[in-house]
């Protein structure tokens, strides 16, 4: 059994001009210690596709559709107490924005003390000092005076560092990572991608890595997934996603990628915008913008297919 | 920390000397005060022998010195009309203003709150619209009509609380109410939109991320977060109750500070005038350096920011 399966999923947002399918019929599955890659560009339901997950869709969001099973459960029955005990312990989140993501009133250590005590009760003595520990899992130099800081006399690097210790302090089977090293400088993006790939390794947490960045995937994944309008249209182990894209999308993503092969050319781009995803027509979201459009692609959606042994396409026109 | 409280205890002298060259200038405010205070039919010799005895033939840097070394003793003059030290007077009615004032905020508080946060946790619900018109109705009563409306509706006609005077703890209860109703409204009104803004941050989402209860989630991460302009209003509140008890006062024969202003205004008892503006400033600068203080409690980027400069 997969520890994490995600079954047609639809999350809608109703608002005053439409309303917004911004996932729109997703299915995926984590095995456990699992890295799997969620690419996409901004506003293609990525984030609102973990947030389901969390069940912490901010309103008018709604899950209209689909089943996610953590371990065979499903956690779309759970109510809100039971939904609690998952957050945190069993499947854990980092966001993007290290700045704004932690409370600035509170010490780190409290932060971290408080999602332990969350879940395991005890003394807050006990607690402190785990999140005293956790801040030195990660790398935090002089973790004990660390906690005692508060988030605004931490650098960004730190920050996100202590977002994490945050996150794994309960000791999650699942990370969720949202776009984790968007918002900091390139030197220290690499030191957080490392710590996320030692953590994972040396607890065997799965990892669903939510990012745009196709080269941070090519660093920390097993599996991606990429995701356009709210759809999942290609899904392969990392390498096939690298060697032999198929679908046109994922084509034209990694065409957009500076190589020194192209050195002094300006980068490609792909034509056109993605969808409104207020509009409820037929067909292919991709195919306004697809050179390989033909015309059944505009009246059908195509399902995601197993072209080749796990390696999935939602394009019939794709060439093997 | 300490480096900061010593700052602001500095800043506020420097306010306090600045309020005592105003409280100075009350008494020159009308030109020569001789005039106002003898009749009409004085004589040239009278107005001469009354400039002398008040010290008014003095350059003005002397008067103001004279007045400013007595006012740290506490020494105002005698009051004109009472003919006893104006401190002493005001010391007399000073609690019952306190009271007053302390009565309207803390019921302002114990209903705002509550009300504020609940509307903001309960966004666009009847009981989110009950208080918005609530807020509407508080901050559009002005205090006299609404402290007229009380007496006509529970102590005349109920006959539930006294109109007037200071006797007993049911004697406060209108007062207080018509006090507190404008600063009601408007903490309630901060209350919720500081929890809205609060409730959709990323450490927020963050908290509950993390599997943190909703309660503790809402009333210590949200709540400390959203004090902090609270703690703004309230302390400017409690300054702006000192002040509108004058007229408080006045309407429920509260036995207070605020009457005691407006008689004194009245009779022209300009000592007592003056140490009445001087002792309401200063009470007015020390309720702000104890908000900074809670401020650096609330908030502990405040501390750091200041010192960096």
């Amino acid at each position: 059994m997969a520890l994490l399966s995600v079954e047609g999923l639809r999350t809608q947002f109703a608002t005053g001009a439409g309303t917004v399918r911004a996932v729109d019929g997703v299915s995926f599955a984590i095995e456990r210690g699992e890295v799997l890659g969620l690419v996409g560009e901004s506003g293609c339901g990525k984030s609102v596709t973990s947030l389901s997950i969390m069940r912490l869709v901010p309103p008018p969001g709604q899950i209209v559709a689909g089943r996610i099973r953590l371990e065979g459960e499903d956690l779309l029955d759970k109510d809100a107490e039971a939904m609690r005990r998952v957050r945190g312990a069993r499947i854990a989140m980092v966001f993007q924005e290290p700045m704004t993501s932690l409370n600035p009133v509170f010490t780190i250590g409290d932060q971290i003390a408080a999602a332990v005590l969350a879940h395991e009760g005890g003394r807050r003595r006990a607690a402190w000092d785990r999140a005293v520990e956790m801040l030195d899992q990660v790398q935090v130099p002089s973790p004990g005076e660390r906690a005692r800081d508060y988030p605004h006399q931490l650098s960004g690097g730190l920050r996100q560092r202590a977002m994490i210790a945050l996150a794994l302090a309960p000791g999650p089977q699942l990370l969720i990572a949202d776009e984790p090293t968007t918002a900091l400088d390139v030197t220290i993006q690499a030191q957080i991608l490392d710590l996320l790939r030692r953590l994972q390794a040396e607890r065997g947490m799965a990892v669903l890595l939510i990012t745009h960045d196709l080269g941070v995937v090519a660093e920390l994944c097993h599996r991606v997934a990429i995701i356009y309008a709210g759809r999942i249209v290609e899904m392969a182990p990392v390498a096939r996603i690298f060697e032999e894209p198929l679908h046109p999308y994922t084509r034209g993503l990694l065409r957009c990628l500076p190589h020194p092969s192209r050195f002094g050319q300006p980068l490609s781009s792909i034509e056109g915008a993605p969808p409104d995803l207020r509009g409820a027509d037929a067909g292919c979201p991709f195919a306004p913008r697809c050179p390989l459009a033909i015309e059944s692609c505009r009246r059908h959606e195509p399902a995601l297919a197993e072209r080749r042994p796990g390696h999935f396409v939602a394009c019939p026109v794709a060439v093997v | 920390m300490v480096g900061y409280v010593g700052r602001r205890l500095l800043q506020s002298l420097g306010v306090l000397l600045g309020v005592s060259v105003i409280v100075f200038g009350l008494l020159h405010l009308t030109g020569d005060p001789t005039r106002l205070l003898l009749p009409l039919e004085a004589r040239e010799e009278d107005v001469r022998q009354l400039r002398a005895l008040l010290g008014l033939d003095d350059p003005l840097w002397v008067q103001y010195g004279r007045f400013l070394a007595r006012a740290v003793r506490g020494d105002f003059g005698l009051s004109f009309k009472h003919q006893v030290p104006a401190l002493a007077l005001i010391f007399q009615t000073l609690p019952a203003t306190l009271q007053l004032t302390a009565a309207g905020l803390g019921l302002a508080l114990v209903v705002a709150v509550p009300a504020g946060i609940l509307s903001a946790l309960k966004r666009n619900s009847l009981l989110d619209a009950l208080c918005s018109v609530g807020v509407l109705l508080g901050q559009a009563m002005p205090v006299y009509w609404l402290g007229l409306l009380l007496i006509m509706v529970f102590a005349v006609g109920l006959g539930w609380f006294p109109a007037a005077g200071r006797d007993g703890w049911t004697s406060i209860v209108l007062p207080a109410t018509a006090l507190g109703a404008f600063s009601m409204a408007r903490i309630a009104r901060m209350a919720r939109s500081g929890m809205l803004e609060v409730l959709a941050q990323d450490y927020v989402r963050t908290a509950r991320a993390a599997g943190i209860r909703t309660f503790v989630v809402t009333y210590k991460y949200a709540l400390k977060n959203a004090a902090i302009p609270l703690v703004t209003i309230i302390g400017l509140e409690f300054g702006i109750l000192l002040g509108g008890a004058v007229i408080t006062e006045t309407i429920f024969a509260w036995p207070g500070v605020g009457r005691l202003a407006v008689d004194a205004i009245f009779s022209r008892d300009y000592p007592l005038v003056q140490a009445i503006v001087a002792v309401l400033a200063t009470l007015f600068v020390v309720i702000n350096l104890v908000i900074d203080l809670v401020y650096t409690y609330l908030d502990p980027r405040i501390v750091y920011v200041r010192s960096a400069r």
